[in-house]
This record gives structure tokens, sequence and C-alpha cells, in this order.
């Protein structure tokens, strides 16, 4: 049908990720360094192994854009964008040995610009083609799940563990699960407590509108402290109750640690909390509600087969938001001793050791990607129902 | 029987519902018409006590609504809304089987009453059961917006304006389904609307409201040709009157011997529909049927009679 006549035309998209992916194939793609503090020297990709190496890689990035210009058929950009990501880590692969050899004991290799942003151009093909094949949301999770399979497998291959980073990471692995298990308890526990707080406050403020005038503008208030300020202001604050209430110090509350960074992450995730579950609860049609009230279901029954499951789509948006934005923010509170990767981020810029950064900073960023994904499909779940016409 | 007894709703010192008594006898229906703001809604709003009253009170068999919890009164009187207000996350089964829901009927109890109700209005179980009401039209909305509101057998059923977002063609065929439906049951019903068309059309007792208060009560019959005050008449309206009048009729009571030429009523269709054929066809009668079977004609000059022979 149309499609003969679509095959012609070009994504628009496409073309975008192939001008760039091709002016990132110019950039440097990895940098070779003396030890792990100097700047290193800056390599393209064609000249880090013999060309019997690196042609198959760059053929297959080069083939990933081409495929990614196709608009009619977005299973095969699905497919350039997969062929574009292999031919990135088949580069970084075969580079890596190679750079090394006979390199000195102390030498680093690392990815460089024109890496990531062929990484970034990928994963934009990737989400774009995902974006008009419009999959369910279990066929989400399920690539999702695959995507994840397929980067542990990369990593627990070993296969990459002489870049600079995983040298970073075999230093500290220790420090480095323990990073992870407080950066999930900041943002996963911050996140419980302003449910705790912030749903019970939200369903009070759907109810009475004067209590929503009063609450919404202060946690918008909250909102608007900058990070640093806010990690700051609770250095006083929790520290003047750690030395003054009897037996808060034993509970670990005081001035720096987790205490401080969690109270903070708290503050921030209560206006998406409170101001969700507000508008969630209002999204119900005021004839249902009407209707539930003359029938004689009470308050609760309203609150619980109603109003509940009709604004959950809208909640958890606001849970996903909290998430999203915790995971980020919980980075600061390495900077006042709460741990998380904050730690190692901070510790790198102190050591001017950029791929300590980014042991910090990628694992961060992978949590927060995985997060908002996971709690997209979570939204699409629960949103069961089709749309009412009345 | 529901005993309506000196209701009164103050807004600001100022009455909504100025002292109004009115009683519905057990399986009538009672429309009461107003103009916006006459304070109709506000009255059958007091009656399930989603308004409370300032004062008087109403009685349901005698006893006192005001001794009952209001969720607990209103689980036993039925309520259709305009728009429906149907749950759009809910089936049309669970929507039907919402109030037996809340008074603990048993699972195969509710699924036999909602199969029994959709069959009532026509709807296949089948097909509707597991539907969402956004993939319903506006009629079959409606339907199961009033089959919710009858599904625990309620003593009363009330409704606000149940027709009001339905289009003309489909609201004549709701308002039928609806008295055939209580003339079934045998339920016991009292309709809001502004539409003095459609009270005649359904109503055993009209009570017209007027700026909170209510200026008359009395059948059909009674409101177009004794209006009580000039707002009652306006209401009617002077160029419908007659023709109000004629709709209430049945062909049967004017039917006479004889033969007439032209396609034949059936004997339950009103005067007004045979002076329309006469007007339209330049007839001077009109054939009559009863299943099938001639029984006789009606005249334009018997209706003309019977037209001027109101009180």
């Amino acid at each position: 049908m149309n499609a003969k006549g679509s095959a012609g035309a070009l994504s628009a998209p496409g073309i975008l990720f192939a001008v760039l992916g091709l002016a990132a194939m110019l950039a440097p793609f990895m940098t070779l360094a003396a030890n792990r503090i100097v700047a290193g020297d800056a390599i393209v990709a064609w000249r880090l192994a013999e060309p019997g190496v690196t042609l198959p890689g760059l053929l297959s990035l080069a083939a990933g854009l081409a495929l990614g210009l196709l608009a009619a058929w977005p299973r095969i950009r699905m497919a350039g964008a997969a062929l574009g990501l292999a031919g990135l880590f088949w580069l970084l692969m075969a580079g890596t040995p190679h750079l090394l050899a006979g390199a000195g004991e102390y030498a680093r290799v690392s990815p460089a610009a024109g890496f990531w942003c062929l990484l970034a151009v990928f994963i934009l093909l990737m989400s774009d083609a995902l974006g008009n094949l419009a999959p369910g949301p279990l066929a989400r999770a399920a690539l999702l799940i695959a995507a994840l399979a397929a980067l542990t497998l990369v990593l627990w291959s070993g296969a990459l563990s002489d870049l600079s980073i995983m040298q970073e990471y075999a230093g500290r692995k220790p420090a480095f699960i323990d990073a992870f298990v407080r950066h999930l308890g900041l943002a996963f526990g911050s996140l419980a407590i302003a449910g705790v707080i912030g749903f019970p406050l939200g369903i009070l403020c759907h109810r009475r509108a004067q209590l929503r005038g009063a609450i919404l503008p202060v946690l918008s208030f909250l909102q608007t402290i900058p990070s640093l300020a806010m990690f700051g202001l609770m250095i006083p604050i929790l520290g003047w109750v750690g030395q003054t209430v009897p037996g808060a110090q034993s509970i670990g509350i005081a001035g720096i640690g987790f205490a401080p960074a969690f109270l903070a992450l708290v503050f921030y995730s209560l206006l998406p909390v409170v101001g969700n579950t507000v508008a969630g609860l209002a999204a119900a049609p005021p004839v249902a509600i009407e209707a539930a009230r003359g029938m004689g279901m009470t308050q609760r029954q309203r609150l619980l087969r109603v109003e509940l499951p009709l604004g959950l789509p809208v909640i958890l948006t606001g849970v996903r938001i909290v998430l999203v934005q915790n995971i980020g923010l919980a980075v600061i509170a390495g900077l006042i001793g709460g741990g998380g990767f904050g730690t190692f981020v901070f510790q790198g810029l102190n050591q001017t050791a950029t791929d300590l950064i980014l042991l910090g900073a990628l694992p961060t960023v992978m949590l927060a990607l995985v997060a908002a994904i996971a709690m997209d499909i979570l939204v699409d779940l629960v949103r069961t129902t089709p749309e009412a016409t009345a | 029987m529901i005993e309506i007894d000196r209701i009164t709703r103050l807004y600001n010192g100022v009455p909504a519902v100025d002292a109004v008594t009115m009683t519905v006898e057990t399986g009538t229906v009672t429309v009461i018409v107003g103009t916006s703001g006459s304070g109709k809604t506000t009255l059958l709003r007091m009656i399930n006590r989603l308004e409370e009253p300032s004062s008087g009170e109403v009685r349901i068999n005698g006893e006192s609504t005001l001794t009952i919890k209001p969720h607990i009164l209103r689980r036993r009187i039925g309520y259709a809304i305009q728009g429906h207000g149907l749950f759009p996350h809910h089936t049309v089964a669970r929507n039907i089987g919402a109030v037996p829901e809340l008074l603990n009927w048993s699972a195969d109890k509710i699924s036999a009453r909602v199969d029994e109700l959709l069959r009532l209005f026509s709807m296949e179980p089948a097909t509707f059961r597991n539907r969402y009401p956004g993939e319903l039209s506006g009629g079959q909305q409606q339907r199961v917006g009033v089959a919710r509101a009858l599904a625990s057998r309620p003593d009363l059923l009330l409704m606000d304006e149940p027709f009001g977002a339905l289009d003309p063609v489909i609201r004549t065929r709701a308002q039928d389904d609806l008295r055939r439906i209580q003339k079934q049951l045998g339920s016991t019903i009292i309709l809001v609307t502004h539409d003095m068309e459609e009270a005649i059309r359904l109503a055993d007792r009209v009570a017209v409201m007027d700026s909170g208060q209510l200026v008359q009560h009395g059948t059909p019959a009674e409101i177009i040709t004794r209006p009580a005050t000039e707002f009652v008449a306006d209401m009617v309206g002077r160029v419908e009157r007659p023709l109000r009048l004629l709709s209430l009729v049945p062909v049967s009571e004017l039917v006479e011997e004889g033969v007439a030429e032209g396609e034949a009523l059936p004997v339950d269709a009103s005067l007004r529909d045979a002076l329309s054929v006469c007007l339209w066809t330049g007839r001077a009668a009109v054939p009559v049927e009863q299943d099938g079977v001639l029984v006789g004609r009606v005249t334009f000059e018997a209706i003309r009679a019977r037209a001027r022979a109101h009180p």
C-alpha cells in the first residue's frame, strides 16, 4: 500500500543521527594515558588496531546508522541500533588490549568523546524506533531485561576489565557494593518515607481545599531550595538535634552522614508525591463521584473503589518523578558523608581521576534510566481501562 | 408511600426549597418540573440526604429518613443522574452490581441480577457484561445507569434529568423503556426534569416547582387543563396545550364503528398521533387496529370535540 511510497522516505531523526554519528566517528574514540591521573593521547577509531580488526566494527557502525534512515521499517531501525551498539563494544574490546600492549605497567585506556557520542546516538536511535513500534508494557519489560542481561554478560565476560574504569572498580569492589546499597537505601528509603507521609497528606489535601492551599505552596518552596544549600542546611539542624535530643545520636542522627542526606531527599520527594496524589484523586469524573455518593458509598469506599483506582496512573507518575530525581540527587549526599555513588564522584574530583568520577556517575545514570523505564511500564500496566467518553 | 413533610433548605438564609409538602404513592411516577434554580434538584437530593434539609422531614413508608445513616439510606434508594455517572474503570456488570456489592450480596446472586437487568433493558448479557462504559453508545450508557439504580430492588428510584444528555430520538425510546419497565416492576419513581413534554409523557403525577415552592401537584391532565398559576400555564405552553392534552388520551377512548382509508393506528396510540395523521393526509378519519385486526375508526370531528371538552 503506502509502504512502497514511504520506503523511499528517510526518517528525519535518522538523518540527524547519521550526521551526528558520522561526525562522532571522526572524533577520538579512546584515550591512552601513562597513568590514571594524566591526560591521555586521543586515538581515532580506525587506528585502534590493525585494519582487519577495526574494519568490521567501523562497518557495523556505518551500517547501523544507514539502517536507522529507513523511516518505514522501525524494526529494521531497531536492528540498526543494536548493530551499531555491537560495533561500539567490538571496537572497545578490540582496541583495549592492542593499545595496552607495551604501553607500560600503569597505562590506562578509556573510551573517549567519539565513543560516548556514538553510544548516545545509537541509544537515541533505539528509543526513536521503539517509539514508532509502540510495544506494550510487557514487551518493553522483556526488552529492558534483555538489555540488562546483555550488559551484565559483557561486564561478566571480563572483555572490558582492562578499561580504566573497570580497573578503578577492581580496586574498590567492597566499597562499590557498599555505595550501591547505600545509594538504593537513600533513593528508595526516602521515597518510602515520603510515601508514608505524602499519600495521606495528599488525600487530606484532596478533601480540604484550605489545607491544600496551605500545604502545596510550602512544599513548592522546599522544592526550590538548591540541593547543595538543602544538604548544607541539614548539617546545623540535625547536628543540633543529635546533640540535644537524648538517644538521637545512637540511632545515627548527626550533622553529617546518612541522616541529613536522607531527610533532604524526603523533603524533595514530598511535592511530587502530594501534588500528584491530589491531581490523581481529582482526575475521577465528578459525575462518577456524585453517583458513588448517591448509591451509598462511604467516603472511604469512594476513595478505595473510585478515586484511587482512577488516579493511580497519575499518582504512580509522581512516584516515578521522585525515584528518578532521588537517584540523581543522592549523588550530592556523597559530599556530606552520606555514602552512595556520590562518594566516588567527589573522590574522583579531588584526585582529578576522571574514571573514578565515571565509576560513580555511570551506575547512577543507569539506575535512574532503569527506574524510569520500569516505572513507565508499571504506570501503563495499571492504566488498563479504556478512556471514558462522557 | 413517600411523604415529604414541610421540607425546607436554606442557603445563606435564602430558601432554595421552601416548606414543600407532597405525598408520592407507591408504584407511581412523579415528575418534578421547573426552570433551573427552581429548587427541583435540591428537593430531590434531600430525599436521599445528598443535601440535608434545614427543616422538615421525609418519611418512607412511615419511617423518617433522619433516623437512618445517610449512606445506609442511599443504598435503599436508587439514584440515576444526567451523564449516567458510570465508573469508567469498572465493567458494565460491576457497575450494575455496585449497590448489591455494597449490600454484601453473594457473587452468584449479583451475577444473576445483572443478567436479569441487562435483558430487561434489551442488552444481551453475553455481549455487554464485560464491556467498559467507554465502549458503549450514549443510549447504552444511560440504560446501564438506570439498570444500576434498579439493581438492589430499591423502595424508591430518584432520577435527576436522566435523559438530559441524550439526543431526541434516543431520549424518546429511553422514556418508553422506563415507562415499560416501571409498569413491569411496579417501581416508585421520582424524576426531575425541565422538560414539560417529558413530564407529561412519563408522569402519573406532575409537581411544578417555582422559586423553591411547589405551585401545583396533580395529574398531567389537571396541570394542562387547570394550571394553578400563570407560571404553570407558561410551563405547559398555551400553543401546545391542546396537543399535550390529546397526547394523554388513547385512541381507544374515541374508537367508533365504521371504516376509513389509509394505514391503521394501534389502539394505544394517542389522539395526538391520530390528529397528526388526519392533518397530514387531509382525511376526516383514521382506521384503528388492535393486534392486527381492524376495530373501527376515529374521526377528526371526535378528536376536535374531545379537545374542547376540557373543564
